[in-house]
This record gives structure tokens, C-alpha cells and sequence, in this order.
């Protein structure tokens, strides 16, 4: 998002940058980290991400032990007490399992479940709506309608539908949740493909003879890559919120499996003995999400090389 | 006129802090006008032309501008000094303010009856006395049946009736100094002609100071009593209009005169190679849209004809300059030429191939002989990509001209040829100023060597020195490699500077064709004269 | 604008007839309900029976052409679970639902235009942090969570509100406030962002021009303009707040809509699913409409093309 309104006036001071003086030769990668060095939020919310992440590669290898490992003496142990070890920081459940033991390992599964779902729903969304936006006609109409249908009812409730039709495993979950999102992802490529390729580069391109593959990834689907990685940070946010939503009412999934959903919806029954039970799981949810929209938010802008600028002045901070 | 200027700006001085240092926007500034003056500020863009004027009426957001020095006297009054709340009473009633584009100008949500009427009420007019005036001033700019018309929105008129509808709202309140922020730029050149005249008119009527913001030495020329020449934010020259147009002192004066397209006379231009050997043939060609390709049968009148049974013939080595307003078809003519779009009827031929005929294959090999300069350098770049990579891609398109191993030595040789260097390879577009751009497409369509190259509205979009610039690199590659142009163009005194023919549309028609001289000093058909006399008597004048 | 509703509507009833049949099929596919009502080891005769009865053994698409004979009428089926026209049982529990929405919608609508407005303002300054800041918590808050902490806090520690059923005006404190807090969150930071874009605009530097004061600016010029992005995730939000009030209805014990369907899914009611859906389809509809209507009545642009 802007930061800034731009001065009335001052499209005249715009056009007298020049050529840009001294050629950078840092790498991309680099390039990206100092970028992310200067905005101290987008930081913050990729470290968490990447602790998350850790926890997902190695959280269950690790901890899988002592998620399940039964203390009678922890049993509804109150968090910040450390007596009993740092693994009980947070507290325990009625059996005297480590709810941070728990709540790591199951970051697998909620992790995993939303990274699947929207990566399904990026690759059909995002070829269905090259496909819509590239060549105008009945495919197009009828792709649009569907996704219409599917847009316009509520996702929850065909979720509870379908997720009865079929057993709510691991498997389904990712699916039905896949398939509620492809609209957005069909929708929002196929808006940035009809505006790209009416753009002068594509129409010079094809004056050039370039053929349709060559333009389509070429030239287009550079420029819609952007919108995607920032459109797929936020979708993940929303699909963990929608999962976990799902476990919590019981239709998502099933125990033994565990996501941090439900691990609310099993604390539940203990909110006047133990609230941390339900608290921390949803404390993580809410965490993951903040972070994957403000990095989302920061992404939009830093991936655009014309919009760059904005965070390399650093007038404003983006929040 | 009186002596006692009606504004007077003093020492002014703007800057923009950012992280590479403080951006000094207008420095050290002073001038002033009087009571029915005409002031013309002139200058290009990132002169400070407009953050000048734009702080008289308080429109700079400050911070994060900084007023860092200077006063503005209106009536003896520092404006700078004065509290927000009373300037605003100022603001529309005694100094008003038009902008270059009418249609971003006017709010499209509301009537524009509503918006001339909401200037009247801010200022203290009572409702029925506001409409009254609305209907009286949509008749006085011109605006025909203002009762029903001043109900509509901005989308319903054309471009030269919101500017009137700008102006009409703008004099409300006859202020005593109207602003005029390039109030002609994003119209054609014939109703260019018709707001100046307006502009003129009101200001003889009321005596209202006017002040002219422009890059356009024709309109100075036209209507200006003095002239302020500004250059990166200072003024390098003040002085009366005439004389500095006839003569003028500072070096930076003198460069945008000459750059100014038959300043000294016109050059014939002549074909540059003696081969008379047509190139391209365009006959009876059509576009309808609302009507398929093939589909067209005579005295079919539905649809919408863009272009319409429009035939000409590009010898080698000549220049064809088309010209027209907008609508007039000559886009939609050259996105045909570059197969962009399909001819609904009619046939063109390149070098004898009919192009419609013609299988893909072969199409692909006749695409290499015709390139293309388009109007907007910064969209006809993609800004994802590097230099190199845009220069080069014409042989990534077609992959048996050069072996990769090559395309970078030789897109370094392209850069070289129209006046960039080997270093600028690996930036990006957005790193380039709007003339360097340009450059990078001219690279990229020379490429393939081709034998034609579509220049649409290829300068329009550059500054008049940079346009020159380019004009004569353009000129230079024509002697260099005999290429051929088709040069669509709005502005005529360019392309009698360019072209050795012209063929002249309008609605979609070719009302006239011939040798540029001829045209131009001995125009037949009645649109050209018309279009004659509005870009300038200078035009018409023999060579 | 006629025309322009019109293609909309058509377009909807599309959505709307894909939805009738999925649905159906999919209730169809959800198990057989011989399974759920008859005791395990009852005999095939007595499930045939049992599927016979209720026309469960017929083809599907005889089911179906009977279904949609009976959408004619009105006529849903007989829900199993409370032996009563599934119509009734829905148009029962309808109004709690609707009440929800009506009460939440306008409070989102109403908060985030101002919220988002003011944030707009003056970018990057205190209150815009602070309203980003807060939005975005919004946003990124499970709704069953708050809806327990609420209940834990509210209820349980202070006791100053009930924990469940409709009773009361109090007993909608929680559940109208949990279902406001995503839909808000998110419509902020769009308005501001509208807003930041129409009040950068040439015809607000004009207005300023002309003499008009920042009151009339941000409400007259700017807002009027800066709505349509928002009228537009306005009705997205629509379909959200069902979603919010499954959970919501859940957690808190309403008799709604939504609380209705996830019982019914597990008790396979085919008749209640269907014309549960249908009704929750039709009124999404219904608001669609309604947001086109007033999209056209904003912008000028599309009343006259």
C-alpha cells in the first residue's frame, strides 16, 4: 500500500530521474535481504515465519516424544512456570502433555495443510486464469460462471458438505479447501492477464512475431508472478483461518491428526479449569496469520522494481 | 493594464526531502503579472513549472514539500502568511486553476452542472442563483443546450467540452487571475486552437490576469504578452513574448526554439534511395468493428468503421507521414500494417506478398522487413526486463538470424548506433529518461535490419529538445541504412520536418494525399486547411 | 442501468442453478440415510422399505426431476430429523440468521468507512498506524477463538454476559461482536486504500482549487469515489459472514441457519441441506442484486453505458 499520498505537483520531479549513477552488482537474493533489513516489521514477520518453518521440518522429529509423553505430575500444569522445565512454559493438558511440545508438532499439519492447498489452488487457478484471460470465448465464460458459483456460496458451508460426502481426512481437507480458493486465483490472474496483454511491450512482441508461449511466459506471466506470491501469502492466512475453523467444528480434521484448530476446539471443554489450552493454539493461528499478511504486504512492493523506490526512501514505513 | 502587479511571487524556493539529498524542485523563482495579462510560464517537464504555481493556490502537500524561502503577494498580501482557512476563500473566487487533463480533473460521480454550482456555493452563492449562473456559463464557454447537459457527467462529453466546462467552473466567480495548468496539452490541435481562443476571449471580456503553464512554444507564440523560461526549477529567462521568441538570450532559449521543428524554414525531404520500388500497397482497406474479417459487403453501413477504403503506396526509401486527430483511424491503420489487427476488407501487400494471404510461416519472415517505434517508450518496454534482453529479443523471436552466442555483442552495437552505451545493458527500462527510452526501442526495431519502420506517434510522448533529438537520430539512420518510415503523427510541423509524403485522415477517411510541400502549402481538401490553421501560420509557408 | 442489472441477474441465476445441482447430487453422495435411521442389523427388506418409502431406490435423476417439481411448489421434502416440511424447518430458523447479518453488517460498514477514511487522511500518521495495526489483528484472528476467549472472559471470569441461546439483547453482544471483527478488519484496509487513491486524484486537487474545504472534500469528492472498490468487497464479506455465523451459531447456541445445516449434515437430512442451501443461495443472490443496484445508483458511469 502506498505509504504516502505523492505531493500534488509533483509528477514534474518524478521525470528528472536520470539514469540511475553506479550499477548495483549485488545478487537478487542479497538485494532482497537488505530490503528486508530496512523494514523492520516485514523482518519480524519473516522470522517468525521461518521459526514456524523449522518447527514444521524438524518440530515433529524432535518433539514427537514429549508431545506424547503422559506427566502426571504436569497434569492442566498453569504456563510461565518453569519448575517443571521450559518445555512447560505454556502449560500442559489434563494428561500432562507439553502444550509447546504439542503445539510445534502439530504446526506440520496445519502448516502443510494450508502451503498444499493453496499450492493446488495457485497452479489450476493460475493456468485456468491464463487460460480465461489469454483467449476470450465460451472457455473463458464458462470458466468465470463456475467460479462465480463456487465464489458466491459460502466456502464453510460447502466445506461441511463435501468434507461429509467424503471422509474429512488430511487429503480431503486439502482438497475442498483447494477447490473454495481456485476462484480467487482464476479470477485475479485472469484480471492481470487481460490488462498485461493489452499492454504496449505484449503488442510489440507480437508485432515482433513472438508466438503465444513466447508472450504468455515471456512476457506475461512474469509480470502476474508478483500478484501471485503476495495473493498466495494472504490466501494462506485465510485457508489456515478456514481449517482450522473446520477442525474447531469437528468436520475438519479427525483426531489422532492434530492442527492447532483443533487443538482449540479440544480445550474447549476445559476453558474454566485451563484456558491456556484453547489460548496458546489460537495465539499461533493468529500470530502466523499477522505475519504472512504484513510479509504479503511488503512483498506486493518489493517485488515490483518500478514501485521499489518506496521502500528504499524508507519516508514512510509500510504497516 | 495597470502597474501594480495582481500577483507577485518573490525568492520562492521548493524542495522534496529523499534519501539521495534533498530534491531542490523550484529555486530562487520570481516573476509576476499584471491585471489582463497573459504570462506564459514556460519550460519541460522537471522544470518546475507546475510546483510553482501549484503552491500559489496551497495545492503542495507540505511536509513533505518544503516552502523553504520566498513570498507570494497577491494584491500586496503574502499568501505563504496567511492562515489555510482564508486562502481557501481565495482559492476559486479571486485566483482559479485549470489542468492539463479535463477528464481526471472533473469528478466522474457527480453532474457537471453540480460540480460548476458547488464552486459558487462554497463561496457564499445560494442555490438558486448558482444554477442560474451554471446555465449562463455553460452557454458562455460554448456548451450547447446547458439546461439538459449541465445534468450529465464528465464521461458524456468529449475532451474539448470538459476543458470548457473546466474553464466555465474556473470563472464562476470571475476571479481576478486564472491559472492555466497546460490546459491544451491532451487536446487536438483544432479544438487546442478553439480553448485558447475561449481563454482569450474571457480574459479580453473580465481584464483577469492569465497565467500559462506550457511546454509548447507554439502556444506561447500564439498567446503570451511575457514569457518566464524555466530549466530545473530556476528561471534561466524572462521578457516579452515576441521579443524572446525573435530573440532569445540564454542558451537553454535558444535550444528549445531550434528544437522547435521548421524554427529556420523547412528542408524538403526527399526519398533516400533512387529506386522507385513500391514497398508496401495498401488498397481499399477497411476496418468495421462489430463486423467479422471477410464479412463486409458493400453499402454496409452497422458497425463502427475505423478505417475507411483507405489506399496509399510507400516506396522504398520514402517517408510517409500520416496525419490526423484523435479518431481519425491512423492507429487503427497502423496496427493493421503490423498485423496487429486483421483488415476487415481491402488488401495489403509487402514487397509484392499479399499479407492476408499468406501462411504464418511466411508471415513470420515478412514481420523481420517491418518494424515498429511506438508512442509510449515507457509501456512498449517490459520493465521486468534488462536492456540486453529487450534489445535482443527480436532474435530470440526469430532464432535463425544470430547465434545467442552473439545477440549481446551486437545488441551492445545497437546501443552504440543510437547513442547509448555498452554499460547501460543491464538496467532496467525505469532507470532511463523518456528520450533514452525511446532509444532502446529504435535499437530494439532496427535489430532485424529492417527495410520499413511504423513510427506511431513515436516523439509525442518526449519533450520538444528531446524530440528533436530523436527526430534527427531517426534522420541519420534513414540516410545510414535507406529505411523507409510510415510516421504517424498529430503534431503536422514535425512531420513536414520528417516526411517527404503525407496523407492526411480524418474519420477514418484519407481526405488527402501527396508530397509534404505540396500538402502543405497548397492543401485542397477543407479538413487540412482547417488543420493548417490551427498548428501555425509558419506551416504553410513555402520552404 | 436497466440492462446493466439485468446481465447480472442472469449471470447470478447461473450461479445459482450450478448450485441447486451440485448440491443435490452431493447430498445424494453423502451416505445413505438407512444407515443413520435404522437399527445396524436391520434387515434389506426393511431398509429397502425405508428407501422405498421416501423414494431413495428411484434413479437419481428421478430424484431429481422430483425435487425440482417440488422447488416449484415450495416443496423441499420432509426433514427426517423433525418430521416436519424442510421449508418450514429452514424459514424456522431463518430469521435468527438474518437477524445476525442485519445487525453486523451495518456496524462493519459503518465502522470501516469511517475508520478507513480518517487512516487515509493522513497516511503513515498516528491514527493510520494504529487503525493498520488494529485492522490487521482483526483480520488475522480466528473467529471461534475470540467467540471462546469472549465466552471465558465475558461469561465465565466477569459474568456479566450469558454464554449461550438468543434470550435476551445481551445474549447477541458476543455473537454480533466476534462476527464483526474479520469482515471490519479487512474492509479498512480497503477503504483506506480507495481512499488514499481518491484523495491523490486530480478532481480532489481541483476541488481544492476551487476553494472547497476538507470536510466536503473527503466526504463529498473523495468518499463517494473511494466507496466502489468497497461496495464490491462489501458483498464478498456477505458470503463471509454466513461462514462467520456456522461458527458463531456453534459456539453460541443459536438456533440459526447455519447451526442448522451442520446438524443436518451429520444427521444426513437431505431435504433440510437442500432447502437450507437454496434459501442461503438465494438470499446471497438476492444481496448481490442488491450491491449492483447499488453500484450503478454510485457510479454514473455504469447507470449510463
Amino acid at each position: 500500500m502506498p505509504s504516502s499520498i505523492p505531493a500534488s505537483g509533483t509528477a514534474d520531479v518524478t521525470h528528472t530521474t536520470q539514469t540511475v549513477p553506479g550499477p548495483k552488482k549485488n545478487s537478487a537474493l542479497s538485494d532482497i535481504l537488505s530490503l528486508l533489513w530496512r523494514d523492520k516489521v516485514a523482518l519480524l514477520s519473516a522470522f517468525l515465519l521461518l521459526i514456524v518453518l523449522v518447527c514444521v521440518v524438524v518440530g515433529p522429529w524432535l518433539m514427537a516424544d514429549k508431545a506424547r509423553a503422559l506427566n502426571l505430575m504436569a497434569r492442566n500444569a498453569p504456563p510461565f512456570s518453569l519448575e517443571k522445565g521450559w518445555m512447560f512454559v505454556l502449560g500442559a493438558d489434563a494428561l500432562g502433555r507439553s502444550l509447546l511440545a504439542r503445539i510445534i508438532v502439530a504446526s506440520q499439519n496445519t502448516m502443510l495443510i494450508a502451503a498444499s492447498a493453496v499450492a493446488i489452488s495457485i497452479v489450476v487457478g493460475g493456468l485456468l486464469g491464463l487460460i480465461a484471460g489469454y483467449k476470450e470465448g465460451w472457455i473463458s465464460a464458462v470458466l468465470l460462471r463456475l467460479a462465480d458459483a463456487i465464489m458466491s456460496f459460502p466456502s464453510m458451508l460447502l466445506a461441511v458438505i463435501v468434507l461429509f460426502v467424503f471422509d474429512p481426512g488430511v487429503t480431503n481437507v486439502i482438497l475442498v479447501l483447494a477447490v473454495s480458493r481456485i476462484p480467487i486465483f482464476l479470477r485475479t490472474v485472469r484480471a492481470e492477464v487481460l490488462e498485461i496483454k493489452e499492454r504496449m511491450f505484449v503488442t510489440a512482441a507480437r508485432a515482433m512475431g513472438a508466438r503465444t508461449d513466447r508472450i504468455l511466459l515471456q512476457h506475461i506471466a512474469p509480470m502476474v508472478l508478483p500478484t501471485l506470491i503476495n495473493l498466495a501469502a494472504l490466501e494462506m492466512a485465510f485457508v489456515m483461518l478456514v481449517e482450522s475453523g473446520l477442525s474447531f467444528l469437528g468436520i475438519g480434521i479427525q483426531p489422532p491428526e492434530v492442527t492447532w484448530g483443533l487443538m482449540v476446539a479440544d480445550g474447549r471443554n476445559y476453558l474454566g479449569s485451563a484456558w491456556w489450552l484453547s489460548f496458546w493454539p489460537g495465539v499461533a493461528i493468529m500470530l502466523v496469520t499477522m505475519a504472512l499478511n504484513l510479509l504479503s504486504n511488503w512483498l506486493r512492493i518489493a517485488t515490483d522494481p518500478v514501485e521499489r523506490w518506496r521502500l528504499q526512501t524508507t519516508v514512510g514505513k509500510n504497516v | 493594464m495597470s502597474d501594480t502587479p495582481l500577483l507577485e511571487i518573490r525568492n520562492l524556493s521548493i524542495h522534496f526531502p529523499s534519501s539521495r539529498g534533498t530534491v531542490h524542485v523550484v529555486s530562487d523563482v520570481s516573476w509576476s503579472v499584471r491585471k489582463g495579462e497573459t504570462l506564459a510560464i514556460l519550460g519541460e517537464s522537471g522544470s518546475g513549472k507546475s510546483v510553482s504555481t501549484s503552491a500559489i493556490l496551497d495545492l503542495i502537500d507540505a511536509p513533505p514539500a518544503v516552502i523553504s524561502q520566498g513570498e507570494i503577494l497577491y494584491q500586496g498580501r503574502d499568501l505563504l502568511k496567511t492562515p489555510k482557512d482564508e486562502r481557501r476563500k481565495i482559492n476559486g473566487k479571486n485566483i482559479s486553476m485549470i489542468f492539463q487533463d479535463p477528464l481526471a480533473a472533473l469528478n466522474p460521480v457527480y453532474p457537471i452542472g453540480w460540480q460548476i454550482a458547488e464552486t459558487l456555493r462554497v463561496h457564499g452563492v445560494d442555490r438558486q442563483t448558482a444554477h442560474a449562473r451554471v446555465i449562463d456559463l455553460l452557454t458562455r464557454v460554448g456548451i450547447d443546450d446547458p439546461e439538459r447537459r449541465a445534468k450529465q457527467y464528465p464521461h458524456q462529453f468529449s475532451g474539448g467540452q470538459r476543458q470548457r466546462i473546466m474553464i466555465a467552473s474556473a470563472i464562476a466567480l470571475e476571479p481576478d487571475l486564472l491559472i492555466a495548468d497546460e490546459p491544451t496539452s491532451a487536446l487536438d490541435v483544432t479544438v487546442q486552437a478553439q480553448v485558447l481562443a475561449l481563454l482569450k476571449q474571457l480574459q479580453a471580456e473580465s481584464g483577469m490576469g492569465l497565467v500559462l503553464i506550457t511546454h509548447d512554444l507554439s502556444v506561447v507564440e500564439k498567446v503570451a504578452d511575457r514569457v518566464v523560461v524555466m530549466q530545473n526549477g530556476r528561471i534561466v529567462e524572462t521578457g516579452d513574448a515576441a521579443a524572446i521568441m525573435a530573440a532569445p538570450q540564454h542558451p537553454y532559449t535558444r535550444k528549445l526554439l531550434d528544437a522547435m521543428p521548421g524554427r529556420h524554414g523547412f528542408t524538403p525531404q526527399l526519398a533516400v534511395t533512387s529506386a522507385d520500388r513500391p514497398l508496401l500497397e495498401v488498397e481499399h482497406v477497411s476496418r468495421v468493428y462489430g463486423v467479422a474479417p471477410g464479412k463486409l459487403k458493400p453499402g454496409n453501413t452497422g458497425g463502427v468503421r475505423a478505417v475507411d477504403d483507405a489506399s496509399f503506396v510507400l516506396r522504398s526509401g520514402e517517408t510517409l507521414g500520416i496525419v490526423g486527430e484523435s479518431g481519425s483511424g491512423k492507429s487503427t491503420l497502423a496496427r493493421m500494417l503490423l498485423g496487429l489487427e486483421a483488415p476487415t476488407s481491402g488488401t495489403i501487400r509487402f514487397d509484392g506478398h499479399d499479407l492476408n494471404g499468406m501462411s504464418a510461416a511466411q508471415t513470420y519472415t515478412v514481420r523481420r522487413r517491418m518494424q515498429f517505434v511506438f508512442q509510449d517508450p515507457t509501456a512498449s518496454l517490459n520493465p521486468r526486463m534488462t536492456v540486453g534482453q529487450i534489445v535482443s529479443e527480436p532474435f530470440a523471436i526469430h532464432p535463425d538470424v544470430l547465434p545467442r552466442s552473439e545477440w549481446r555483442g551486437r545488441a551492445i552495437e545497437l546501443l552504440e548506433r543510437v547513442g547509448l552505451t555498452a554499460d547501460h545493458i543491464d538496467r532496467h527500462p525505469h532507470q532511463f529518461s523518456g528520450g533514452q527510452r525511446q532509444r532502446i526501442a529504435i535499437a530494439r526495431a532496427l535489430a532485424l535490419q529492417p527495410e520499413v519502420i511504423v513510427c506511431d506517434e513515436a516523439v509525442s510522448a518526449l519533450d520538444v529538445s528531446i524530440q528533436a533529438q530523436v527526430i534527427d537520430l531517426l534522420k541519420t539512420l534513414r540516410r545510414d541504412f535507406g529505411l523507409s518510415y510510415i510516421f504517424i503523427a498529430h503534431d503536422l510541423a514535425l512531420v513536414r520536418d520528417f516526411a517527404t509524403s503525407v496523407i492526411v485522415m480524418y474519420r477514418g477517411q484519407i481526405v488527402e494525399q501527396g508530397l509534404t510541400t505540396q500538402i502543405y502549402t497548397n492543401p485542397q481538401h477543407d479538413y487540412t486547411k482547417r488543420l493548417l490553421a490551427a498548428s501555425g501560420d509558419h506551416l504553410s509557408s513555402a520552404a | 442501468m436497466g440492462g446493466f442489472i439485468f446481465k447480472r441477474s442472469l449471470q447470478s441465476v447461473f450461479s445459482l442453478i450450478a448450485l441447486i445441482v451440485l448440491v443435490f447430487f452431493l447430498a445424494r453422495l453423502t451416505g445413505s440415510p438407512a444407515d443413520l435411521y435404522l437399527p445396524q442389523d436391520a434387515s434389506p427388506e426393511v431398509r429397502f422399505q425405508f428407501n422405498e418409502r421416501l423414494g431413495f431406490n428411484d434413479p437419481l435423476y428421478v430424484q431429481f426431476g422430483r425435487f425440482l417439481v417440488g422447488l416449484l411448489h415450495f416443496d423441499m421434502g420432509e426433514s427426517l430429523q423433525f418430521s416436519r416440511p424442510a421449508v418450514d424447518v429452514v424459514l424456522n430458523a431463518f430469521p435468527t440468521t438474518l437477524m445476525l447479518a442485519a445487525i453486523t453488517m451495518p456496524i462493519v460498514i459503518i465502522l470501516s468507512v469511517i475508520t478507513g477514511s480518517l487512516a487515509a487522511f493522513r497516511p503513515g500518521g498516528v491514527f493510520d498506524r494504529l487503525a493498520s495495526f488494529i485492522s490487521l489483528i482483526g483480520a488475522s484472528t480466528p473467529n471461534f477463538w475470540v467467540a471462546i476467549v469472549g465466552v471465558l472472559v465475558f461469561a465465565v471470569t466477569f459474568r456479566i454476559l450469558p454464554t449461550s441461546g438468543t434470550g435476551t439483547p445481551l445474549h447477541w453482544v458476543l455473537p454480533v461482536a466476534v462476527l464483526t471483527l474479520r469482515p471490519t478488519g479487512v474492509l479498512v484496509q480497503v477503504v483506506r486504500t480507495s481512499m488514499i487513491t481518491a484523495l491523490s486524484s486530480a478532481y480532489v486537487k481541483t476541488a481544492k482549487a476551487r476553494g472547497v474545504g476538507s470536510r466536503a472534500i473527503i466526504f463529498v469528492h473523495a468518499l463517494r469515489n473511494g466507496l466502489l472498490p468497497v461496495i464490491t468487497v462489501a458483498s464478498d464479506q456477505a458470503a463471509g459472514i454466513v461462514n462467520g455465523a456456522v461458527i458463531v451459531e456453534t459456539v453460541f447456541g443459536f438456533p440459526g441457519i447455519g447451526k442448522l445445516m451442520i446438524d443436518s449434515v451429520m444427521l444426513r437430512d437431505f431435504a433440510v441441506i437442500q432447502a437450507a442451501v437454496l434459501v442461503t443461495a438465494l438470499a446471497v443472490f438476492i444481496i448481490n442484486i442488491l450491491v449492483d443496484i447499488t453500484y450503478a445508483l454510485v457510479d454514473p458511469r455504469i447507470r449510463y453505458s
